[in-house]
């Protein structure tokens, strides 16, 4: 019997690496463990998944949500800002300019408010069992990028209704959808991580991300603001992505240069640190959740 | 090659415990404590001191000092009384929580079920369950896949393997939960007591698939405050009390220690103070002897033992029935008896005075474990007291060794006779 036992055990590939696992407690800063998150990719795609699978489910729209909150978003602030306000906006129809701004930004502030929660949402998990914790948020940070694409379709029709050509600037648009993410998922790291022992972020995320969208140009362009303001005002990452958007599709002379440096600067910095953070308080996540 | 797959040296956990809040003075003190104290949490905060929404400054010891070794192929069971830290210790192994001191080094790739189900979700199908809980115990795609029918055939659900497990019955649910647990196929699994959830059957499912693994030869930690199951499958057995270890031996060993601290909670007697709440009759003491005439919470397996009822009588009462009931932890009644039964005192009358009805039970007839007793009046097949579960006692099997294949709710020993006929075959 013992034998059968080993073959099958060799078979299904345990005999061969046998992994060592030392428990210890661990004190201070500690590694991000990069390569065993590596290794639980097959989970971290099982949670975007899933999330996918249950976000719109029991909805009568269903995935339509996707297009419809920033549709009616758009149309609000087309309204308001274009008719009413007249705001200006770089002389491009003012539908297709808030729009252009809207996708990226509803893709990092439903990715936020999604993995802000993650951990509390997920505490189940983190009570009963073992795997890399920053799989959680970064997951639902990612399933927003299929809610992504279905909004930037209606971004797309919308260029054919005004008439706009993109710029060749496009190629750069996975790059600013990256600087997006990894915007999103480094405020979300800190968050997260926070909201396990302090419920209060649960609080503060809404009413955050509703000052961070008066603080990225989406209703406005930041053409608006005097030239040493612009720079400051590109800390927020956020500006660079949306100015990004607008140049890259609707040829705004709104080119990131330098403001595309600082903000991919002030994002990575925000992802490190982030992600630093919450390994450190990882250890405490399951006894205090 | 190294033989100890688990080795846990010197482990403690520490864990922190609000502490009441000081009453504040005067209103300007609780107001400037309540400015002051989001910025002390936020300090806190930043210093990586985990704390919550009050002062932590109380801790206790979950474990303290826990050391021991497990080898290859060892069926291990850790008993101890709830908060004991049995579950903690399985919490550290399982990498879910971390120790504050000491370390463990385990070699290989290791399952833990804490939970049947984890990452259930009620909106998935129960195809989609099985794939995101099996990927969540750590079994890869091509895992799951060779042995997704496995699995649906185990759990029984064939027909309703697309339908969300919202409109699952909470049996096919926890068979399906338990059937994808069932699949792992690491070389140590680490299990809580929750497993074993549910129906009897499915319990009795649970267990023979845990005691299947064990006999592969892989290695098992089970945690549990079942004796009888621990009984069952672990053939060495780790006792924890108060977060430390108190014994590590051989299972027959620890169980019985374990058992005889335990006793201490049980009653070998009550007595009930005179109320006369009830003019005609009231019972004064329940107790239960061994064959020696001790009062005894714990009766050997093979030994008689009595159940005493002591009532006074206040007026002449005919027809009255003393009942004992046996009932075991499961609830089930495993006995009823009446001091009617082998008594003529039916058709007598009781004067009033003090009585005690006396009913021996012989040994070699409950099985080992744990036994509740139930006792009751009736006057012509009226009520007059029932009182439920009253006393506990333990029948321990002592020095003797059942043969486990003697199954059954309990176990008398029957007069056989074998008798040689020879030839003669028609005798």
């Amino acid at each position: 019997m013992g034998n059968e036992t080993n073959r099958n055990l060799e078979a299904s590939g345990v005999l061969n690496d046998k992994p060592v696992i030392r428990i210890e407690p661990t004190k201070g800063w500690v590694s991000l463990k990069l390569k065993e998150l590596w290794e639980y990719r097959e989970l971290l795609y099982f949670f975007i998944w899933r999330d996918l699978k249950v976000r719109y489910k029991q909805t009568v729209l269903g995935a339509a949500w996707a297009i419809i909150q920033p549709v009616v978003t758009m149309v609000v602030f087309s309204v308001i800002f274009g008719k009413i306000a007249k705001m200006p906006s770089d002389g491009i129809p003012y539908p297709i300019f808030s729009y252009a701004a809207l996708v990226p930004w509803t893709f990092f502030a439903s990715g936020l408010g999604r993995a802000s929660n993650s951990l509390v949402s997920n505490s189940n998990l983190i009570k009963k069992v073992y795997f890399p914790r920053l799989c959680i948020p970064i997951s639902s940070v990612l399933s927003g990028i299929v809610d992504f694409i279905l909004a930037f379709i209606i971004l797309i029709g919308m260029m054919f209704y005004f008439r706009i050509m993109p710029t060749v600037n496009v190629i750069c648009l996975p790059l600013l959808l990256l600087l997006a993410l990894a915007t999103s998922l480094g405020v979300s790291l800190w968050l997260s991580a926070m909201n396990v022992q302090f419920r209060d972020v649960g609080i503060i995320v809404p009413f955050l991300t509703q000052i961070w969208l008066f603080a990225t140009p989406i209703v406005y362009p930041s053409s608006l603001l005097p030239e040493p303001w612009r720079t400051l005002y590109g800390i927020n990452p956020m500006v660079g992505v949306v100015e990004g958007f607008r140049w890259a599709l609707l040829g705004t002379n709104t080119a990131p240069g330098h403001i595309i440096i600082i903000a991919s600067l002030v994002s990575l910095s925000l992802l490190i640190s982030g992600a630093l953070y919450f390994r450190r308080m990882e250890k405490n996540f399951a006894d205090v959740v | 090659m190294n033989d100890n797959v688990i080795h846990v040296e010197r482990i403690s956990k520490q864990y922190h415990i609000g502490k009441r809040q000081e009453k504040y003075k005067t209103l300007q003190d609780s107001l400037a404590n309540a400015l002051a104290s989001p910025f002390r949490r936020a300090m806190k905060l930043l210093h990586g001191h985990a704390s919550g929404a009050s002062e932590l400054n109380e801790t206790i010891w979950a474990l303290k000092d826990v050391s021991f070794e497990i080898k290859r192929g060892e069926v291990v069971g850790i008993i101890g009384r709830n908060g004991a830290g049995k579950s903690t210790l399985l919490k550290i192994l399982s990498r879910i929580s971390e120790p504050t001191s000491g370390f463990i080094t385990i070699h290989g790739r290791v399952s833990s079920l804490l939970e049947v189900g984890i990452g259930f979700h009620p909106e998935l199908t129960g195809r989609d369950n099985i794939v995101l809980n099996g990927a969540i115990l750590g079994m890869k795609r091509v895992e799951i896949d060779k042995k997704f029918d496995d699995i649906v055939a185990f759990a029984e659900v064939e027909k309703f393997i697309d339908t969300p497990v919202k409109h699952y019955s909470s049996g096919m649910y926890l068979r399906l939960a338990f059937a994808v647990a069932a699949h792992l196929e690491t070389e140590i699994l680490l299990v809580d007591e929750v497993l074993a959830v549910g129906d009897t059957e499915f319990q009795k499912k649970c267990l023979g698939k845990i005691q299947n693994v064990a006999e592969e030869g892989r290695t098992v930690l089970f945690v549990s405050h079942d004796i009888s199951t621990i009984n069952r499958l672990c053939s060495r057995t780790i006792w924890i009390d108060s977060g430390q270890l108190r014994l590590d031996s051989l299972t027959n060993n620890v169980i019985q220690q374990y058992m005889l601290s335990q006793m201490q909670g049980c009653m070998s007697e009550i007595r009930f103070p005179s109320t006369h709440v009830n003019n005609k009759f009231q019972i004064k003491f329940i107790r239960i002897v061994s064959e020696n005439n001790e009062p005894t919470a714990i009766v050997d397996f093979q030994n008689s033992f009595k159940i005493k009822i002591g009532y006074e009588v206040f007026e002449p009462l005919m027809g009255v029935f003393i009942l004992s009931r046996i009932t075991d932890l499961y609830g089930n009644i495993i006995c009823t008896s009446w001091d009617t039964d082998t008594t003529d005192w039916e058709d007598r009358v009781r004067e009033p005075d003090q009585y005690t009805s006396i009913c021996t039970f012989p040994g070699c007839l409950l099985r080992p474990g744990r036994y509740l007793l139930s006792v009751g009046v009736a006057i012509n097949r009226h009520i007059l007291t029932y009182h439920e579960n009253i006393l506990s006692f333990e029948v321990s099997p002592a020095n003797y060794c059942l043969n486990p294949g003697r199954v059954g709710i309990i176990t008398p020993l029957f007069k056989w006779e074998v008798i040689h006929n020879g030839e003669n075959i028609n005798n």
